[in-house]
Formats: structure tokens, sequence, C-alpha cells
């Protein structure tokens, strides 16, 4: 038996249609976070809107459908810690994180606990057996997810089925509409499902004002050139919304939460190569020694080519070409080629 | 116990009796508009009266007092409706509540009346929601003070709930609206075939009730609507209904309607009394089976069939999920389905706290339910209630 995490999406939906022809006993699950609906009345994954589609596919395949409340774990798990991580200067990966704790944490849990034998989703990304598991990069390249899904263990992996990996996003959307699900002309959600608008109403909305405290904005030679509204309100790279008029472009490029102060820098300024990961996780296996591996540090930068250093609890990130804006908070990923040999979280950029 | 299937959820809906599906495929092959004048018309028409009179008689109404409508909903809704006629005089008989501009509802109504009054209120027409006490009776020395304040036009109180079953004392609320110059409204779509209900005794002005819940088909409401009483169509365009509910009538569902009402009359009285014996028979077993269990509305006055119970440290939907695999029907007070994770309205008002309603379930049983289901329920039950907490993300909570 499998439980198909579903959102009424093509993905999901296409996902449990391809495990049913497969023979499985399919179970549609789908997630309830009561998250407000978005102001421009875009559907959201997990509201009503989203529960009535995916209860309809799961009608039409003629398979059971529940919806499971899984709000305190997303907000324990994830949005507060997505709070909390900015109001420390980092930009977190909440997708990430919803993966490790909510999806495939809680949900699989829970799954696990109805006699299922699997979790599936609508993921791009694959898991092969070659004597322990390994997780892998999607056939679609373009639609990998692989990066968001890095933090399975051997004992997650042996039980998550992605049924998509091994087909291309366009494949998928002449199945659903083959299907004739009704779902395959949707919108896709790129954005974080728990913010409205922007993550700085979001954080004002949910943090005292008090907790802001305006400080000093740095350029590269240590000049005060402006004045920034708290530090939980910028993120590395960011251009747009500093108040400046310094007559070139400039980057925020440091959060320094001790000094309460945000650097800035020209774009040249802004490539960084050696950085450090925590909160490491191997899915096949501890790295032992430094390693060539390829590396991406965040989901829409291309990967680059980097030595990995392990240090006891932690590892060493040394790029082969400078990265823009390498981003504390952001996962760093680490490729073998195909397969996903690790990531972590980044903790402090060197140089 | 061997697997079984067990349906629990009869407050939703019901299976069609098997007297009214029989009488539905007879009529079936009507099919005149009951409207026309021809021979086919007139059969339709026979049918449709006919069934209007059985259905009256059983509320102890006039034949003239019952308009048909799509649903109960559409019924509670048509009544708040007249609050918002736009042209009050024309079309309502008595122009003397025109100046009244305040509606007297309860917090545990269903969202049928709820939102139809909430929308009202958007218009500028005063709302005041009374409170219910623990078992979920309404306080009528609120009711006295609200209503004393001589604005109020409507007040509108269920008969019994659906979600905990507490059935108000509606003759004497009704006596105190209409001693304050009020018109009285109750939604009896929960009441009428399961508790006696006679609409001279009650004194009522406007009651609302639906087929699907006592075993007729699906689509049909029915609104009793006292003589006299003024009333502003909620659908509009026809003659039907005395110009009061346009729309060709659905003959099947009216005939339908009939039967299943027919059936309650013989039924009804000896199985209110088998099925307090299965809810006491089920309450003691869950009692004695399970730790942390909570029973929600009154312990007497409520719906033979219902029973709400809240479990500490569980969720809901998990119950209910668990359940379905066992082969139970149920339903559960929060309502994640609809994409709200609010807790029941209902079982807030009654002040459960918010992580115990999240814990509830709905168990309402009906005319085909077993001593054999109940014990199957009872074994079932624990072990769900055991896998649930094991699972939960509620941690806690539970006392031990």
């Amino acid at each position: 038996m499998v439980v198909v995490a579903m959102s009424g999406g093509v993905d999901s939906s296409v996902a449990a249609a391809l495990l049913l022809k497969k023979g499985y006993e399919v179970i549609g699950i789908t997630m309830c976070f009561n998250l407000p609906d978005s102001p421009c009345g875009e559907p959201r994954c997990c509201g009503a809107s989203a529960i009535a589609d995916a209860r309809r596919v799961s009608s039409l395949l003629g398979i059971r459908h529940y919806v499971l409340n899984l709000s305190r774990e997303m907000e324990r798990d994830v949005i507060a810690d997505f709070i909390r991580e900015y109001q420390n200067g980092r930009t977190p990966n909440p997708c990430v994180r919803c993966n490790e704790f909510v999806k495939f944490g809680a949900l699989l849990k829970k799954a696990m606990a109805l006699g299922a034998d699997y979790l599936a989703t609508g993921h791009y990304a694959r898991i092969i057996k070659n004597g322990s598991y390994h997780l892998l990069k999607a056939r679609d390249k373009r639609k990998d997810q692989s990066y968001f899904l890095y933090r399975f263990n051997q004992d997650r992996l042996r039980r998550i089925l992605f049924p998509l990996g091994g087909y291309t996003k366009d494949a998928v959307k002449k199945l659903a509409k083959r299907m004739k699900f009704g779902v395959s002309e949707k919108k896709e959600s790129q954005e974080i499902c728990f913010i409205p608008r922007d993550y700085r109403s979001f954080l004002k909305a949910r943090i005292r004002s008090s907790l802001f405290r305006p400080g000093r904005i740095l350029d590269d030679k240590g000049n005060v050139i402006g004045t920034h509204q708290g530090v939980g309100f910028y993120t590395i790279g960011q251009r747009e919304g500093l108040g400046l008029s310094c007559g070139c472009p400039v980057y925020v490029s440091r959060i320094d939460t001790t000094e309460n102060a945000i650097h800035v820098s020209k774009r040249q300024g802004m490539y960084r190569r050696r950085f450090m990961v925590k909160n490491l996780v191997f899915p096949s296996g501890a790295l032992k020694r430094k390693t060539r591996l390829r590396v991406k540090v965040r989901y829409f930068t291309p990967e680059v080519s980097a030595d990995v250093e392990p240090l006891e609890d932690k590892a060493e990130v040394s790029l082969r070409e400078a990265v823009f804006a390498i981003t504390p908070g952001q996962s760093a990923v680490f490729y073998d080629k195909e397969r996903v040999a690790g990531g972590g979280v980044i903790e402090e950029v060197l140089d | 116990m061997r697997k079984r299937t067990v349906y629990l959820d009869h407050n939703a809906t019901t299976p069609l009796h098997p007297e009214v599906k029989k009488t539905l495929v007879a009529a079936m092959k009507v099919f005149g508009n009951p409207s026309s004048l021809h021979k086919f018309g007139r059969e339709a028409r026979a049918l449709v009266e006919k069934a209007r009179g059985d259905i009256a008689s059983f509320i102890g109404a006039q034949h003239e007092e019952i308009i048909f409508a799509g649903s109960g909903s559409e019924a509670n809704n048509s009544v708040v409706n007249i609050l918002y006629c736009p042209a009050w005089k024309g079309c309502v008989g008595q122009g003397g509540l025109v100046k009244k501009r305040r509606i007297i509802t309860t917090k545990i109504e269903h969202p049928c009346v709820l939102e139809s009054v909430a929308c009202v209120a958007a218009s500028g027409i005063g709302v005041t929601y009374l409170d219910v006490d623990s078992y979920g009776k309404i306080n009528t020395e609120q009711l006295k003070e609200e209503i004393g304040k001589g604005d109020v036009a409507l007040v509108s109180v269920m008969m019994a709930n659906n979600e905990i079953g507490t059935i108000q004392d509606i003759k004497s609320i009704c006596e105190i609206t209409h001693r304050n110059g009020a018109l009285f409204h109750t939604d009896a779509v929960q009441a009428v075939g399961k508790l006696p209900v006679d609409v001279m005794e009650l004194g009522v002005d406007y009651l609302s009730f639906s087929a699907h819940k006592i075993y007729g088909p699906k689509g049909i409401g029915c609104l009793y609507i006292r003589k006299g009483v003024p009333f502003c169509p909620f659908i509009r365009g026809g003659h039907q209904e005395r110009g009061r509910r346009a729309g060709t009538e659905n003959t099947l569902g009216i005939i339908g309607f009939a039967k299943a009402i027919q059936m309650r009359g013989v039924e009804m009285q000896a199985e209110a009394k088998h099925l307090f014996g299965l809810k006491k028979r089920l309450k003691e077993g869950i009692q004695r089976n399970i730790p942390d269990v909570f029973f929600n509305g009154h312990p007497e006055d409520s719906l033979a069939g219902t029973l709400n119970v809240s479990f500490a440290a569980a969720e809901g939907e998990a119950i209910l999920l668990y359940l379905d695999m066992e082969g139970i029907a149920v339903s559960t007070g929060s309502a994640c389905a609809s994409g709200s994770l609010d807790p029941s309205h209902v079982l807030l008002a009654i002040g459960t706290p918010q992580e115990k309603a999240h814990g509830s379930i709905r168990i309402s049983m009906g005319r085909d339910t077993t001593k054999d289901d109940i014990d199957y329920v009872i074994e079932r039950f624990t072990g769900v209630i055991r896998k649930v907490r094991g699972i939960s993300s509620v941690q806690g909570e539970r006392q031990t």
C-alpha cells in the first residue's frame, strides 16, 4: 500500500495514477495547514480548492482520499524556524525543512502507522537501490528537485517513492491531459506556501516591531551610507529596497547581527569561494576525506565543482570558481554526478 | 470480530428507505409539469398536492403553509432573507416589522443560518448571537434581555443540533419571542422525523426540514410558513408554491419526501427507544475501554442517535481515517476537509477547549444500526484511538 501526498495539482495526481497502474493499493492524503488563502485568489497547494481538486482526482481514480491536519508540525518545525532564522540574519529554506519534518517526517510517520509500505509524492527526483539506497537527480534536469530532498537517511529513502523521477514535466502534463484530470492547466507553485505576499510583511505581522532594530548600512570601506530597518528584512544578494543612492548598484553582502549592521558591496565584491556547512546529511554514507564533488548553493544557482572536506560535525567547502551571493541559512547540496552525496546548511562564508 | 461496514453518519445523510425507493421508482413514470393544465400536468399536480397534505399533517400544519425548496439550507436561507427584502411592504402582507432591524440567533446554528445572517448583517441589520451553556442549551435570560430592547424582528433557534444533538425547549423560546412581538423560526432539519414536532403546539412562525436526513431523497427541503406571517420569496420568477418559491417542482423529490415522512410516522417512536439503548451501550463501551474521553451535548435532551465524543491527544481527521479503514463511517468536529482547520463552532460555543475540539468525533446512528454494529465499533475504536494517540502531534495534553 502506498500513501500519495496529493495537492490536487498535475504532479501528485499523475504520481498517484502511475502507482495505481503499477498495481499498488493507493491512498491519497492532502495535508492541511490552515494557511490563509493568497490575496490574489490563487489557490494554495493546501487550501480549500486544493483539497477539492485532490478529492476530485481521487474519486476519478477510485482511491480513498483523506485530509490530515499537519498545521502544528508546520508551525513548530518550519514557520517558527523560518522566523527565527531571518531574525538571526540568515535566509532559511523552508521547503527543505518542510520535506524533512513535515512531508517526509510527520506525514511519513502517519502513513507508516496506517500500514502503508511507502509514501509517494510528485517530486522530480529518483531513488535507486544499489546495495544501499541512493537519491538521484530527476531525469528532467530542468525540473530536478533533489536539492530540496537531500536530508534523508537510508531508513527514509527505503520508504519513499518518486514515481515522476523518470519522466519529463512535458510527459507528465501530457499524461494528465490524457487522464482527463482537468488539472493540467494549473499555474505552478513556486512561492513559499505560507507566505501570502512577501516575506517581509509576513515577518512584520508575526514579530513584535520592537524586535526590528534599525541599524547602519556600511560599504566595503566601512563608511556608513544608510540606515536599515532591522536585519530580518534583508537577504544576501538583495539589491532592491535598500534606500540608497550611491550611483552604481550595490548588493547586501553580509549581515552582521552582533553589530546590527548590513554590509553592501558592488557586484564584483559579491563572489565567494569558501564556506562552512553544518547539520550535514549523507544519504548513502558519510564522507570520510576531502572529496571533489559538485555543489549547489541555492536551488536556482548552477552547480560548481568543489572540494568538500569533512571536519567533525561540519564540512568546509572550497569552490573551484567563485559564486555570487552565497547565503547563510540556505542549503549546500553535494552531487557526485547524478547522485546526491550529501548536503548541509551554510553556516558561515569564509572568503 | 470480523470486519464489517457500519454507517454511523446519519446526521450527514441517510440511506433511502426501501419503501421510499419503491414509491420513487413507481413515480418515475410521471413526468408532467405540475403547473400544466392538461392530463399530464394534473397527474403530477395530484401527487405533489397529496404529498404536501401528508407532510403538512405530519407536523400539524395546513397544506397551504408548506412550501418545498431545494434543501433545508435553502429553506433556512429563505427565512433569514426576509429581513433583507428591499421591497419589504410590497411582498410581506404585514408591513409592521419594517422598523425592527435586528435578528437574534445562537452560536450553534448550522452554517446555512449563520452565514446568511452574516450576509444580512453586512447590509446594516443588527445581529445578536445567543450563548449556550456547556450542554448546548441557550440562555433564555439572555434572550429575554436582548429581545426586551424592542428592535428585534426575528429570532432563529435550531431545534436539535446536528453536531452534539442537544434539543432546545423551542416552545418556551417561541413564547418569549412572541411576547416581545418578534417572529420565530426554527431549523428543525435534525428534528422532524426524529422527535414529535407539532407546529401548533410549538407556536413557531417558520420551521425548516429536509428529506434526506430521514431516509428520503436528496435535493428536497421544506419550509413551514404560518398563515399570515411575512414572507418574501428567495427564488423569484414563477407562480409555484403560491408565488413563494419559483421553479418547477421537484416532483419526485416531493413524492419521496412524503413517503419518507409517512414511514417516520410508523417507525419513529420505536426507533428512538432502540437508538437511546444503543447510545447508552456505545457510551459505556467507550468509557470502559478508552481513557481521557469527554462526551459533548446534553445527557438527556438529546437526539437519540447522536453521540459526540472528544478524545484528548488525538486528531479528529486521523480518527476518521483509521475508522474508515475499519469500515466505520463517522464524521469529525474539525473541518479540515473544507480547507479550514478551525474546530467546530458548536464545540467551541459549549466551551470545549481547542485541542479537545480537534479530537472530536460525531457518531450518528440510524434505523439500520444494530447492537452488533455498536459492539464492533466499541472493539475497533479502542485500537484506533491507541494508534492515533501514538502518532499524534498533540503531546502532553493527556491527563494520566
